[in-house]
Formats: C-alpha cells, structure tokens, sequence
C-alpha cells in the first residue's frame, strides 16, 4: 500500500521520547551516587517521588482532563528524580506526595501539560517543601558511603549552611548542634565524589558532570547554559573572594558545593522552561549565575539555585522575545 | 578549505546508494506521456495534433510568453492522447501521449558524445538556441534558462556558480554527471560565463563526492577562470541562497533574487542542458534520474526521455517491494510523494524513490516542548515554531515579522522536530497567506 505525504518525507530518529529517555540515562550516575552515599532512604525518596509524579500526571489526564495520558513521553519520570534529587534521604515520605502534587499537578498540568509550564516543576515543588517545612528540608543526613541500610540518624550541615551561620547570628548553641563549624567545611574531594550532607542528586560532582557529557555527547542540550552559568558563578565569587565577602568558601567550593551543578545542569536545561535560542540561553544562564550568587551571599536563605532558576523562568518569555535570530538577506549590508 | 553557510542545517543519512553506479540507458517505453507545463511560468501552447508521427527533438509544444518554455518529444512515434491526465501533484495537467516507434531523432541533432570546444560567437545565437531546446533549471524549480542568464539593466554578474551540491538523501544524478560529463559542463559553464559577459565560474561541490572533485579539479586546469571549490555536507548546503552565502559570504536580501547582489547560480544538470543545447542542437528531453531508496533491490542512475513513466524505471531495478510504503519524485526532504506508477518524467525529476514505511514513518504528533531544534537547523533564522503555532491558530497578523515569505521550505524543522510537528506545512501555509497580504497591498 503506498501512501501520500507532505514532505519532508524522512524524520530524524530523535523524539520526544528518545530526548526525555537521554535525560533519564543522564541521571543514572548521580542515582547511583545518591543510593550509594545515602543509601537505602534514598531508594525510598527517589521511588517515591518518580511513583507520584508519573501517577499524578496519569490521573489528571485521565479523570480531569479526559485525554490519553501523557505519561508515555517520561517527562514525569524525569520531574520525579529531580524533584527527588532536590530533597533530603530523610524527607518523610507523605511530604515528597505533596512536592510532586505541586510539582506535576498545580506548576505543569495546570498550565496545560509538557511544553507549557512557565516553571520548572521540580523546582517549584522542591520550593514549596522548602517553604512549608524548612526543618525536615534542610535536616542533611550525613553520608555513609557503602553501608546501604544504615540509618539516617546523624546530620550534619551543608558547606553553604555553614557559610550562612558563622556571619555571627547564630547561638553557639545552634552552632554546636548542628556542627556550624569551619571545622566541619568539607574537602574539595569530598565534595567532589560526593562525600558530604546535602539532598540527594545534588552532591556527587562527578556524576553530574557525566552525565553532563552524555548530554552533550547525544545532543540532548547544547553547552551554553551549564557553561554560562557556571562561569558567571565562578567568577562573581571570585571576585568576591579577592573583596572578602565570602572569606570562607572559594570559588571552586561554589561551584562544587549546594544544588548548583545538579541546577546548571539539569534544570537550568530543561527544553521547557528555558530560551528557545541560542542567544536566549546565554542571556539566562548569565541571569542564574548573578542571582545565584546574590542569594547565597547576601540573602538569608544558604541555597540560591532554585530561587534564580525559577525568577528567571519567569523571563523566558520576555528573553524569547528580544533574543531572536537574524533572517538570512535583513539587516546586514 | 570546505566552505558553508553559517547558521542553521543538519546532517542526515547519506544514503548514497547510487553514488558508484555509472549512468545507463533507460532504454524506451513502449508509451511516454509528456506534460506541456515542466517549468515555472506559463503551460506550453501545443503546436501538434493527435495521429502526428514526431521524432525525438520535434517541438510539441511551444514557449508561452517570456516565463515559460518549449517542450519537445522525447521519443519517435505517434501523438495518440493529447488531454488532461492526472499530474505529479495529484492535479489534472495537460499531457501529449506518444506511442514510441523507433528511435529516432529530429534533424540536426547531434547524437554523438564528441566534445565540442568551440563556443560560438553570436550571443544572441547562443540564447535563441538554449531558448528554443526549452531549457530550465534542473535542480527543482524549473525556471526558464534563457531569464536566468540574461543580466538585468543595471544589474552586473560578478559570480557564475554552478551548483554540484546533491545535499538531498540517496540522490546521484548531480554526482554521476559530474564524474562523466565533466569537460562538457565545463564548457557549458563557459558558454553562460559568455552570455554574462564574465571571465569566471566556480563549480561548488560538497566533500561527499571525492571522485567529482578531482575529476572536475583535474579537468579545471585545462580551462582558465573555472574553479573548484569544496562545500561541506550538510543539508541544505545545495539551497541557492545558502549555496551563494557559502562561496561569496553575500547574502541575498529578502524579497530580492541572487543577480541583484551579482550572483547567478545553475545546477550542473541545466549546465549540462545548456552544452547539449547550444554545441549539439539538442532540446531538453533527457536528463539523469536516480532510482533508489532503502526498499529498492538495486539502486541505477538512468539516463530517461521525459514523459518515461516511473513505473517503466521501477520495473528496471527489480519492483516494489512489500516494504515499499512511498514513492517520491525527488529528494527525501524536498520531493513529492505518489501513489500514481503513471506519473511521468519531466525535466526537474532527480529522483525516483522507494522508501520503507519505516524510514517515512509519521509519528503522532505530541506537543512542542520548546526544545528550540527547529529554531538551531533553520537555514534561513526563522522561528518555525512561533510561525507554526500562529498558522494553527489562523492567526496571520505576524507573517512580516516573522518573515514567513523567506521560509526556503527546505523541511530541516520538520525532519528535526522530536515532537514531530509537521511545521514545514504550516510554514507553507504561512507563504501562501504572505504572499497574498502581499499582493494586496
């Protein structure tokens, strides 16, 4: 049977299905970095925060909205690990049903599903866990490489946690319990491989930059955005470092330390939420770099990617609008 | 050093499975069906009659007005239909149906394949003769040759580039060509060189064809002004505009056409038309098809007389297979798809393809997830997604600025599209709906 079609006759081998898929393959070292350094707790977050943001996107499609779910393209499973990968092993676990709720149901579904949600959706889940529970949120169990079902009992701070509570304010009560200490300041190998407190996805450098590669080396995202935003990190606290601001953390504990490269990575990537062009991306990554460092030194909170990801989601609009390419015969002589 | 346009395309698979195949004869069917409209412009006015007996080369239809051309038999026989028969694009087009009876050809065509050297002087004799062998462009658009070459008043030719780009998937014919009829499209060059009133020519070829390189870069020496000059592959490196910003870093200005910036580019096959046309006296009534495709048993370059049904070239490498799910005159990219074994020949077929239900497979389309692909492979800086989401919702008010009109529907955001969004049919669209705000206004 032949048939009759518009051209191009061929397609590339890439869908939307196969894109999400590279993602997923993406994050498996930072998985398996998280499962190996917090072991089974972090088996139980990941499961769940995936189960829950796949079943959400499936109900609402299916009894609110009434179209064939959506579920097939494995754009939730991905919101489910990094919505997991944003919190702590010892969450409990009717907490993380609430993160993908926000995640999946009020910042994606509600504004029409996958391709036209304003906000990143794990972010804005992970955001609102952060604000209703800041205690079970910034309680970092520490990390116990190699020992899969040991207990989360012990916590200790993050480098940025640190850095936020030695400006003076804290008791040294509170320093004391929580191990404030500069004593405690993880080594640049710890963090590193990933040997240190933090949420789940977040700690391992070296899994992130594979899967960074993989990214790149399947054209999955272009370099611009990690690069960009990275460098302007780097050097604004570089040369905040040179003035004293942030006397205690250098730049390369910047770029190693709290969610910034599973950020720069991973969600300051997504298709969805970010510039369409070239040019855009620049812009934006640019714009993360500056109001993550503006948040992690001079505001309280000690983590500012998720607040500079998501103010700048807010611009894409706004950025995809002024960045748009040159048409090939106008405006050049 | 391999040249190329700056932004946008892509590299799909090959597929050039013809590359190595010597052209061959076609030999005759035993009906052609030649359509009086092949070319940009007006329909050819018939000038036979049913029951005529014609030879190869006789005018069957003459040019209509400046944008048209004359179309002539392909083949010796007998006029025995002349009437409306279904076209390459589905429509009824007007059609002179030959019964072929021998093999012969019009008086003073030369049939041999003796280089001819010798250019002549006349210029106007030149043009009458490349007007009257109804020669167009070859490479898809079917413009009148006679137009493209005659330079403007107040214009000035700088650039003769002739286009041995095949970017398209599984086609040859450019390639084949180039390798066996080098030393006549050379010279065909230099014939143009002349109407132009320029001293120089640059063949452009991409790197996927070593052999057509050093064969033209061999012969090249032998005539002073005609260069080489090596494009990278990627698709659509063949596209005229993109071709142009390639060699000379000029871009054409929207709206304007390639001789107002001093360029004029000729695909190697209507080269190879205007040698035949002004050093053999032959009209156009063959060119090089390939027959491929990844359903196709074997893969041929033919030489085929227009009007030659593809059913007739399809039987020639062994069939359809079960496998084959589209017919498409072309390229992959660019081509037209049939379902109609009678569609005939013209003078823009390059191709003749088999493709699997597989490699054309249209997935469901899903929603665009803003991966920004379509925007990154548009040759031409387009946004296809804002243009396509617009048409989608009948919303026309943005087609100028968007520059819907620049749109080279070359089909890279559409191959590209992981959402497959089929955004070159929007993109169409959009042209369509900007050329008539145009033509209001």
């Amino acid at each position: 049977m032949l048939k009759i079609s518009s051209a191009p006759h061929i397609f590339s081998p890439v869908n939307t299905r196969t894109l999400m898929g590279n993602v997923i393959i993406a994050l498996i070292p930072a998985i398996l970095a998280a499962l190996l350094i917090f072991g089974f707790s972090a088996l139980k977050v990941l499961l769940t925060s995936i189960a829950a943001c796949v079943a959400c996107e499936y109900l609402i499609c299916r009894y609110l909205l009434k179209i064939p779910p959506t579920t097939g393209d494995y754009s939730a499973v991905i919101t489910g690990i990094l919505l997991g990968f944003n919190l702590p092993a010892s969450i409990p676990l009717w907490m993380i049903l609430i993160g993908a709720f926000v995640a999946i149901g009020i910042t994606k579904m509600a504004y029409g599903g996958l391709g036209k949600n304003l906000f990143n959706p794990a972010l804005v889940g992970r955001v609102f866990l952060f604000v209703s529970f800041p205690q079970q949120m910034t309680t970092w169990p520490l990390p116990h490489p190699g020992d899969f079902f040991a207990p989360d009992v012990q916590t200790g701070a993050t480098a940025l946690g640190i850095l936020k509570h030695l400006d003076g304010n804290s008791s040294s009560e509170a320093l004391t319990k929580y191990s404030y200490s500069i004593d405690n300041m993880p080594n640049y190998l710890d963090m590193f491989l990933g040997n240190v407190g933090g949420s789940l996805g977040e700690v391992s450098a070296v899994a992130l930059i594979l899967g960074l590669f993989y990214m790149l080396y399947k054209k999955v995202i272009t370099w611009h955005i990690p690069f960009y935003y990275l460098s302007t990190v780097f050097i604004l606290t570089s040369i905040m470092w040179f003035y004293k601001e942030t006397p205690d953390l250098d730049p390369v504990a910047h770029l190693l330390s709290g969610g910034l490269l599973l950020g720069a990575i991973f969600m300051a990537t997504d298709y969805v939420t970010t510039p369409m062009t070239t040019k855009g991306k620049i812009l934006f990554a640019i714009g993360c770099g500056i109001l993550t460092v503006i948040i992690r030194i001079f505001s309280a909170y000690p983590e500012g990617v998720s607040f500079a990801i998501l103010i700048m989601n807010a611009f894409v609009p706004l950025i995809d609008r002024w960045c748009i390419p040159r048409v090939y015969g106008t405006g050049r002589k | 050093m391999t040249k190329t346009f700056p932004i946008g395309g892509l590299h799909p698979q090959k597929h050039k499975l013809a590359s190595e195949l010597a052209i061959i004869d076609a030999g005759l069917p035993e009906y052609v069906s030649i359509p009086v409209k092949q070319h940009s412009g007006a329909p050819a006015k018939i000038v036979v009659a049913k029951g005529e007996k014609v030879k190869a080369g006789t005018l069957l239809a003459a040019a209509d007005g400046i944008v048209s051309a004359p179309i002539h038999s392909s083949v010796s026989g007998e006029i025995v239909n002349i009437g409306l028969q279904e076209g390459l694009f589905g429509y009824d087009e007007e059609q002179i149906t030959i019964k072929v009876e021998g093999n012969e050809y019009a008086q003073g065509i030369d049939t041999s394949d003796k280089i001819i050297t010798e250019i002549p002087d006349d210029t106007e004799e030149i043009m009458q003769r490349i007007r009257n062998a109804g020669v167009v462009g070859m490479g898809g658009a079917g413009y009148p040759t006679p137009i493209k070459t005659t330079v403007p008043e107040g214009k000035k030719a700088e650039y003769l580039i002739v286009n041995g780009i095949e970017c398209e998937p599984y086609l040859c014919a450019d390639d084949r060509l180039m390798q066996e009829k080098a030393e006549e499209i050379i010279i065909g060059a230099k014939i143009i060189n002349k109407l132009l009133g320029i001293q120089k020519a640059i063949i452009a070829i991409d790197e996927n064809k070593p052999q057509a390189i050093e064969i033209m870069s061999r012969l090249t020496k032998r005539y002073i002004g005609v260069n080489v000059r090596t494009c990278k592959s990627k698709y659509p490196q063949g596209s005229e505009k993109q071709l142009i910003t390639a060699i000379t870093g000029r871009e054409v200005p929207a709206a304007k056409r390639p001789i107002d910036i001093g360029c004029i580019v000729q695909n190697v096959g209507t080269v190879f038309a205007v040698y035949e046309a002004v050093m053999k006296k032959k009209p156009l009534f063959e060119r090089i098809v390939t027959v491929s495709g990844d359903t196709a048993e074997k893969s041929a370059n033919f030489r085929v007389r227009v009007g030659t049904p593809a059913e007739f070239l399809i039987n020639k490498i062994g069939g359809m297979t079960d496998k084959t799910a589209e017919i498409i005159f072309g390229g992959p990219f660019m081509g037209t798809a049939t379902v109609n074994l009678n569609t005939p020949v013209t003078k823009l077929t390059s191709g003749i393809l088999l493709l699997s239900k597989k490699s054309t497979a249209k997935e469901p389309e899903t929603a665009c997830i803003r991966c920004g692909k379509c925007v990154d492979v548009c040759p031409q800086g387009l946004l296809p997604f804002e243009i396509a989401r617009r048409a989608r919702n009948n919303d026309f008010s943005q087609l100028m600025q968007l520059h819907a009109r620049d749109c080279i529907e070359c089909g890279s955001c559409a191959y590209t599209c992981p959402a497959r969004i089929p955004l070159l049919d929007y993109c169409k669209i959009s042209k369509a709906e900007a050329k008539k705000i145009l033509k209001k206004q």
